[in-house]
């Protein structure tokens, strides 16, 4: 294992589309629900347990060499927002492009075959890990902390909220990002032998409902 | 050009610079617009589509900072029909979008050849940014800085990337010159000092014809594409 490919893949400037994304913190701000640091903790905390549990224990489990197509599907049916579902293709798509030139490989080449469009990112996140000599903890670990890094930078641009507070908020999660990811490896391992039934199934229903109201609005600074 | 560096793998093709699409055939040549907020980028694009969508088959790419008006406007004017434009969100950046992280911008390229090619041509047309935002060459093939004299004759002799760089520089907007006390020569000369030989265009899309050197430029591009 390469702790360095695992630095390169998390790294917030890695080339695979997450920039336009807020994570839902444009329409928790929108809503009023985010308005400062605290908030934002709070945001991130649940964002981090519901679906960042799922995108790791899904990441986790691609990495363990889990059928992506079936891995695909779970993840679907663990995002009820289908507006949240294209943007998860999207971004699965964009990641295996940047992957495929990083980390040429015979994996990322065949669910490139398989998904044309794009798999859930997650998914492609795993099998990337794979393609770098990582392991299933590293793919939990970018999914995870991703899931908070993402609302809190794009909080910073939306609220003008002082970065070093935000990046607080990042340092203070830190251990639940831990733990987060010890379950999901935990779950991806049952998975192997199990299937992804195994795997959970954490949302957060405001986030849905959220995503799918800010699809439609006219004026925003991000996707999602 | 960015080549496939793993031919052996066979899968389709991973980077959009590469000259061929999947399936063998070339693909269209990209040339990007970009310049400051309200220079006319869009008014350009608009006006390359009318002067050229006789001759050649081509699509537009907008990269909208936070709303859809810059396709929205384009698909008011019918300049094209509506598969043709396609608009990329680019997350309160968009010289991420066209430079550091392309890979939104390259997924609507070739979703535009997939479903209306075959195309000769596509225009990718940035957000309003700042002088330093100039398109990744993995993006694009050749790229027009659009500046316009309102915005003040002193841009070309301040430089940055995208006035000193970019393989053609339009100065917009003449008509203006009288009204904002610009400088038309003036404006010219520091071009000229800036660019070396790169070519410079002074137009006004108020006037018949305005974008006429522009589209000639681009059928200039068209052909050396092909040859
Ligand atoms: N007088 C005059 N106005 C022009 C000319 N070209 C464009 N405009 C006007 O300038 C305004 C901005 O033009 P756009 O084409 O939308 O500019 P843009 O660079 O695409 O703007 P953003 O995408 O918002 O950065 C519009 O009202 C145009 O009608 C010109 O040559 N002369
Ligand atoms: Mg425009």
């Amino acid at each position: 294992m390469s702790r360095a490919a695992l630095l390169v893949l998390a790294d917030g400037r890695f080339p695979a589309g997450g920039h336009a994304h807020s994570g839902g913190a444009e329409a928790a701000v929108g809503a009023g629900r985010v308005t400062g640091a605290a908030s934002l903790e709070d945001f991130c905390r649940g964002r981090l347990h519901t679906t960042g549990l799922v995108a790791a224990a899904v990441a986790a489990a691609a990495a363990l060499g889990v059928d992506p197509v079936e891995l695909d599907a779970a993840a679907d049916a663990r995002t009820p927002s289908p507006a949240l579902r294209t943007a998860a293709r999207k971004l699965g798509r964009q990641l295996l492009r940047a992957a495929r030139v990083a980390w040429p490989s015979g994996e990322l080449d065949a669910l490139a075959g398989t998904f044309p469009k794009g798999a859930h990112q997650p998914v492609v996140l795993g099998v990337t890990a794979l393609a770098a000599g990582l392991g299933p903890a590293d793919a939990a670990y970018c999914a995870a902390y991703e899931s908070v890094s993402g609302p809190a930078s794009a909080t910073v641009r939306l609220l003008g909220l002082d970065p070093f507070d935000a990046t607080g908020v990042l340092a203070r999660l830190a251990p639940e990002v831990d733990e987060v990811v010890t379950r999901a490896v935990g779950t991806a391992r049952e998975a192997v032998g199990a299937g992804v039934d195994a795997l959970p199934a954490a949302s957060a229903p405001l986030l849905e409902v959220f995503a799918q109201a800010h699809a439609g609005w006219a004026v925003r600074l991000f996707a999602t | 050009m960015h080549l496939d560096p793993s031919p052996s793998h066979g899968g389709p093709a991973a980077v959009s610079a590469d000259v061929r699409r999947p399936d063998g055939g070339r693909r269209a040549l990209r040339i990007g617009l970009g310049g400051p907020v309200g220079s006319g980028k869009t008014a350009t694009v608009a006006a390359l589509c009318r002067a050229l969508r006789d001759e050649v088959s081509l699509a537009v790419v907008t990269n909208d900072i936070y709303t859809r008006e810059d396709a929205e406007f384009l698909l008011r004017e019918a300049v094209l029909p509506p598969e043709r434009i396609t608009a990329v969100e680019t997350g309160a950046c968009p010289h991420t979008a066209i430079r550091d992280d392309i890979s939104a911008n390259l997924e609507a390229v070739e979703d535009l050849e997939d479903e209306a090619g075959p195309l000769d041509l596509i225009l990718v047309e940035s957000g309003g940014d700042n002088l330093t935002a100039t398109f990744s060459r993995g993006l694009v093939d050749a790229q027009i800085f659009v500046i316009d004299v309102a915005g003040g004759d002193d841009i070309p002799r301040k430089g940055g990337p995208g006035v000193t760089t970019a393989d053609l520089l339009v100065v917009n907007k003449t008509d203006l010159a009288p009204y904002v006390g610009s400088d038309l020569a003036r404006m010219a000369a520091d071009a000229r000092a800036q660019r070396a030989r790169l070519p410079v265009v002074f137009q006004s899309l108020r006037g018949e014809d305005g974008a006429r050197d522009v589209a000639d430029w681009v059928r200039e591009r068209l052909a050396a594409w092909v040859a």
